[in-house]
């Protein structure tokens, strides 16, 4: 629900490392979206052809890598992307165990030309 | 020919500037300033209400509210003697920093020891926006059920205390609370919770002493 905002970031940030480096026109938007970020791929999509018409960025692809939900259990050191309804690690069951990906909100690159 | 510009950058950077901002402008009039999210209809009003009634006298307190639908009464808040200013987000499901910034001049915060912003009713966007506040508290209620961790895991990751409001409800509502700690647990490892009632009362006053202790000791920023 709150992509309109994500995606309006994203454009900002883009134009403003796109202006620094004189580029003419962005061609792609390289980024990297955690599964707890609940980010919808489609929406950011949506909203982009809207808000970038009439920029340097206008028509840029957009490449999301998507990053799983990944934990690591204190207990037995298992790492593992965890059941939705549980967390538990699969390996010994314990839920003393960490979040260690997933988080992610980020915009790695820009391609520029 | 193709140019890849390296950033690295969190896509809500300016949001988070933005708030790193409105803490210093609390810090700076000796303000402490909290968060309170929840699902709509968990109970936030009730709970703000019982809150400031709970602090009276004790705390000197201000209120930014966000949430249009259920908001506290203008009227509820002028009998209270209490400050408040309403944000219109316009439909938005979540509050940012900006309108933080846009609305914590209208309180009169040099004469405030608490500002509680209220945000919208929501478990998904406004764990993102960072505000600028102290601490961000997040309201689960019995009737929600008992898997709302692990269906919302980013809200349930980003608060400093939880409560958990509606325990009158749990003889009539099925809610396994050791399902529902568990999850918890996992992603807020000892976040502290108080189980209450706003309705009846029922722990609200070992929430509202929690609270003082808290703005007293001024504990450290979590933006």
């Amino acid at each position: 629900m709150h992509e309109l905002a994500v995606t309006q970031s994203i454009l900002d940030i883009a134009l403003s490392h796109a202006q620094k480096a004189n580029a003419k026109r962005i061609t792609g938007i390289n980024l990297v979206i955690g599964k707890l970020a609940s980010v919808v791929d489609e929406s950011v999509q949506f909203y982009w052809d809207i808000l970038s018409d009439g920029t340097i960025a206008k028509g840029a692809q957009l490449n999301f890598t998507r990053i799983p939900t990944e934990m690591r259990c204190f207990d037995c050191g298992n790492i593992f992307n965890p059941d939705d309804s549980t967390f538990a690690c699969p390996a010994c069951q314990s839920i003393r165990v960490q979040v260690t990906k997933g988080d992610e909100l980020r915009i790695d690159s820009i391609d520029v030309e | 020919m193709i140019q890849r510009i390296p950033i690295v950058e969190n896509i809500l950077s300016a949001n988070d500037e933005m708030a790193q901002k409105n803490i210093e402008i609390f810090d700076a009039a000796g303000v402490y300033a909290i968060n309170i999210m929840a699902s709509p209809g968990a109970g936030k009003t009730t709970f703000i209400i019982k809150t400031l009634e709970a602090l009276q006298g004790r705390l000197r307190m201000g209120v930014i509210e966000g949430d249009l639908a259920t908001s506290i009464d203008a009227e509820k808040a002028a009998a209270a003697g209490l400050p408040a200013v309403q944000i219109n987000t316009g439909g938005e499901c979540h509050l940012d920093a900006v309108m933080i910034a846009r609305a914590a001049p209208s309180l009169p915060l040099a004469d405030l020891d608490l500002v509680i912003v209220e945000n919208v009713g929501n478990l998904v966007c406004p764990a993102e926006f960072k505000l600028g506040v102290h601490i961000n508290i997040l309201i689960a209620s019995i009737p929600e059920g008992d898997d709302k961790p692990y269906k919302y895991p980013g809200m349930y990751r980003g608060v400093q205390a939880l409560i958990i409001n509606k325990v009158d409800l749990l003889p009539y509502v099925p809610f396994d609370m050791d399902y529902f700690r568990r999850g918890v647990e996992v992603l807020n490892p000892g976040v502290v919770t108080f189980p209450v009632s706003a309705k009846t009362g029922e722990g609200m006053d070992a929430w509202a002493d929690w609270l003082v202790e808290m703005v007293k000791n001024r504990q450290p920023a979590e933006v």
